[in-house]
């Protein structure tokens, strides 16, 4: 019984803290953008600017939650939901220390990972589709066709890892990685993973199914109050979740010296953050057939070659 | 200085209109004096295609360029300009590029047969240029296949600019909307006339759509309104929309004295400031037989060139921005802000500093702006340095813009692009050195030019004017002539304060200029001027009376969105927002 309570009270908390963690970080971006872009960002609502996500969290709540007459109102309201739930239940397998993490323990913990980031797409999808408005739907078509093939690299990058580890359990990837992270002999499964991770997170420059520019807000456009605010809490939450997997599997997990595990594997995760907010304050956005074709024509031979490389060089005996 | 044009320009393909072999003077034309002497015909509605297709085409006269059209009611007007002068008359102003010589032929038209033929086959861009005269004048012109009202909404009465038009609100009686009206008003937006060109019952391919962009869009640079049929991403066709910015300066202009208008011209390219206060008190100057001080004339070049770097700035991070790189909008914005601080410290006035008077300009230079402007020359460059390297050379910002939104130097003759979107097709035809004005010729500044006529050309060509600008300026700091700033001339406003007070035969015409406004002679004057965004034209006509006439304003911006359906076919949406973006231009411009 007592097991049971406990293991319950560490799943609430580590999944408040994602939450908390997320929207903490529409702050943060905002500040490391300002601080990049020569302004200051909000600084004003207690002391430099911390108590804006509180304010933004009031304002969002209490804003009209506006449904269009002309949108499929049951798909519509499953939209965010579907986005914020997958999100937050694919960190379930994340170990976030020695014995920390909900279930870290895992055996199919990389899949399961795998099949959270998959589903989230249905939120994107129908999202754009439910709203029924055109602006919604090419945001949604585009987050079908660039997720659909950015997931069979990212598939297809991290089974490298599984190969050198013999297993999907994500404890058993970290406690692998003691002597030699894995971004060394993984490198070119790194560099598709992260960068479908990226895409996975719709993050610039693979921001295609927002593409505010062209489509206003892409597949949310009709979304208001707090379904909005699903979305953009599901975008942070999907941040952080792709930083962590990214360390867990390439980067050592928590493994680090003098430093208690949790300190480093906060401070990897924060690096990563930061490079994403970095590269959506530095690059512009490809234009979406030139980020299929990036896909397809370049990342997934280069996946394809490692994973044959890893196998060679396994086959032959050398580690 | 001359032009040379690429030998590729060959007569456009004519949709309805075969090319005459030898297009021939078709009647001895009748010359008309001017002000500003530009050569003005008459001819005759009959002639008038053959006219202009010899004006186009003949070797010897190569006015390739059709940089205005326009109309002007003389119905109330007491000095007639020519015998052949009617009710209405018809303007079209073409100009030569290779040597910046402009011609104006004239179309007499009476009351009862308002119409005249399309010069569509001819000049493509007469289209939108005849719709607006039919919008304003209620001229009909035979054979064009769209006459459609373009500025003002298809419900309005009556033609805005004939001078039996109310002016003000206040001269009709009260405007009541009625619900019933309300809603026929929406249904007309819905319905918009627009879509009907687009939308082909034949064609019911379920894979097409039709998607509205604007007039509120965040790329849309203003109310500007796109309707775009898509297949997939990819663009079938385009529809602009424009008028939702529409403020009627042309006809306001009719109704201010001489020098009230100039804050007005303000407006028109608000982000460009005194650049639209130029051509309109040169012209006026004109008219008046002002010689400005050449102190007055190097502080208006001065300033202007800070405009054209305040301009090319707000373009360039705009565009960036359009592409999805979030960051440089905020660093030109900051280098924008120190430009304004300049404007601000010379002006008293930050965006629209209506600072050029007829005669010269309101004031004297303040201590110690050399010190502020050698500031900023020393600052700019090392930014320009980091934006060619930030944007211009990253890989994502070359995929999106080489080779789109592309258009041959034949192409943007025909459709009237001037300015940059010009130069960018390796037509060095830059106004400030093949026809010098203000004083231009005292300076050595070069035309940075480019051979692709694509996004990423017009981008860099604005980078590369910012430099120049800056050299210009740099001499204008060195060389910069001591003097008055304001012409003596009776008619200049307002006088030098110092003479009014201490000479009665100052105070006398101060006095009537500043009460009743200054009377300038009858004449009419043609000013043109290298604006931020391409030429932009005056053309003033005086009855001898304290108001304007005519004040009609020609604008690159209006000019430069009739190309975007030509270049936008078979591009992606993406490349919509990128070719929009890149042609830089402000809808008050467009819309006036």
């Amino acid at each position: 019984m007592n097991a049971i309570l406990l293991s319950l009270i560490q799943a609430v908390a580590v999944l408040l803290g994602i939450t908390l963690l997320a929207a903490g970080l529409t702050f943060a971006e905002r500040r490391l953008l300002g601080f990049w872009q020569d302004r200051l960002g909000p600084n004003r609502v207690g002391w430099q600017g911390t108590l804006q996500i509180v304010a933004d969290m009031i304002k969002i709540f209490f804003k009209q939650d506006w449904t269009p007459p002309f949108a499929d109102k049951i798909i519509f309201t499953a939209a965010p939901i579907i986005v914020l739930t997958t999100v937050v239940l694919a960190f379930a397998v994340i170990p976030l220390g020695p014995f920390a993490g909900i279930m870290p323990n895992l055996n199919i913990g990389l899949l399961f990972f795998l099949g959270m980031t998959s589903l989230s797409v249905y939120g994107v999808i129908l999202a754009g589709w439910s709203s029924n408005s055109k602006f919604a739907l090419l945001g949604g078509m585009r987050a079908a066709a660039q997720t659909i093939s950015y997931e069979v690299f990212m598939g297809l990058a991290v089974v490298g890892v599984v190969m050198l580890t013999g297993s999907f359990n994500l404890e058993t990837i970290v406690a692998a990685q003691t002597r030699l992270w894995f971004v060394i002999p993984q490198f070119f499964g790194f560099l598709p993973f992260l960068i479908a991770g990226i895409a996975e997170a719709h993050r610039l420059p693979f921001d295609l199914p927002e593409g505010e520019n062209e489509l206003g807000a892409g597949f949310h456009t009709e979304y208001s109050s707090m379904k909005f605010g699903m979305f953009f809490i599901g975008e942070y939450a999907s941040i952080v979740l792709i930083s962590s997997i990214t360390v867990v599997l390439y980067f050592g997990g928590w493994h680090g010296p003098l430093l208690p595990p949790a300190v480093w594997f906060a401070l990897k995760i924060g690096a990563f953050i930061a490079f994403f907010i970095l590269l959506r304050a530095a690059l512009p956005r490809p234009r979406y057939d030139q980020l299929m074709s990036y896909g397809w024509k370049l990342m997934l031979p280069l996946t394809i070659a490692n994973l044959a490389i890893t196998g060679a060089l396994m086959l032959a005996g050398i580690e | 200085m001359s032009v040379t044009l690429p030998d590729a320009i060959a007569p456009p393909a004519l949709k309805s209109c075969p090319p005459a072999a030898q297009p021939a003077q078709p009647v001895p034309p009748s010359p008309q004096a001017t002000t500003d002497a530009i050569e003005t015909i008459w001819c005759d509605a009959d002639h008038l295609i053959r006219q202009m297709q010899y004006l186009k085409t003949d070797q010897a006269q190569n006015y390739r360029l059709l940089l205005d059209i326009t109309a002007i009611d003389e119905r109330q007007r007491t000095h007639r300009p020519h015998p052949n002068c009617a009710d209405f008359t018809l303007l079209y102003h073409v100009l030569r590029p290779t040597d910046g010589k402009q011609l104006r032929v004239k179309i007499p038209l009476t009351q009862d047969a308002l119409i005249a033929p399309t010069l569509c086959a001819v000049f493509p861009n007469a289209n939108w240029y005849e719709r607006e005269i039919w919008d304003m004048f209620g001229i009909r012109f035979a054979g064009h296949d769209n006459l459609r009202r373009i500025l003002m909404p298809e419900s309005w009465q009556g033609h805005p600019l004939r001078k039996d038009h109310y002016s003000r609100a206040t001269e009709r009686g009260p405007f009541v909307m009625q619900a019933a009206t309300e809603q026929a008003e929406q249904y007309a937006l819905r319905d918009s006339p627009a879509l009907a060109g687009m939308i082909d019952d034949a064609d019911d391919d379920p894979e097409t759509m039709i998607i509205n962009l604007g007039p509120n869009h965040p790329s849309l640079h203003g109310v500007l309104r796109l309707v775009v049929k898509l297949r997939g991403e990819e663009i079938i066709d385009v529809v602009p929309e424009i008028g939702f910015h529409h403020r009627g300066a042309e006809k306001i202009g009719e109704r201010q004295s001489w020098h009230s208008f100039i804050p007005y011209t303000d407006r028109i390219d608000y982000v460009a400031g005194v650049m639209n206060n130029f051509p309109y008190v040169m012209g006026v100057e004109q008219l008046a037989g002002i010689t400005v001080p050449a102190r007055a004339q190097m502080i208006r070049i001065m300033l202007a060139e800070i405009f054209r770097i305040i301009s090319h700035l707000v373009f360039f991070g705009t565009m960036v921005q359009d592409v999805g790189q979030l960051s440089p909008v905020f660093y030109v914005f900051t280098d924008r802000e120190r430009a304004l601080e300049l404007i601000e410290m010379i002006c008293g006035f930050r965006m629209h500093p209506s600072f050029f008077r007829i005669g010269g300009v309101a004031a004297d230079l303040p201590q110690g702006w050399d010190g502020k402007v050698r500031e900023f020359l020393a600052y700019l460059p090392k930014r320009l340095d980091e934006y060619q390297s930030m944007v211009m050379r990253n890989r994502i910002f070359k995929a999106r813009t080489i080779g789109i939104g592309e258009y041959s130097a034949a192409e943007a003759l025909d459709w009237g692009v001037t300015g940059p979107g010009l130069r960018a097709t390796g037509i060095a035809f830059d106004y400030r050195k093949i026809h010098p004005y203000s004083g231009y010729d005292q300076l050595a500044f070069d035309i940075p030019i480019a051979q692709r006529g694509d996004c990423y050309n017009r981008v860099q060509l604005r980078l590369d004017e910012m430099r120049e600008s800056l050299r210009i300026i740099s001499q204008c700091l060195e060389q910069m002539p001591p003097g008055p700033v304001k012409s003596n001339h009776p008619l200049a406003m307002p006088m030098p304060r110092e003479a009014v007070l201490h000479d009665i035969d100052t105070l006398i015409p101060h006095f009537l200029n500043a009460t009743w406004g200054a009377v300038i002679p009858p004449g009419e004057v043609s000013t043109t001027i290298e604006a931020t965004k391409g030429l932009n034209t005056y053309h003033l006509v005086s009855d001898g009376t304290t108001q304007p006439y005519r004040v009609r304003i020609r604008t690159p911006s209006f000019a430069h969105l009739q190309i975007i359906p030509a270049i936008s076919r078979g591009a992606y949406l993406a490349d919509l927002i990128a070719i929009i973006g890149s042609i830089d231009f402000v809808m008050a411009d467009v819309d006036r």
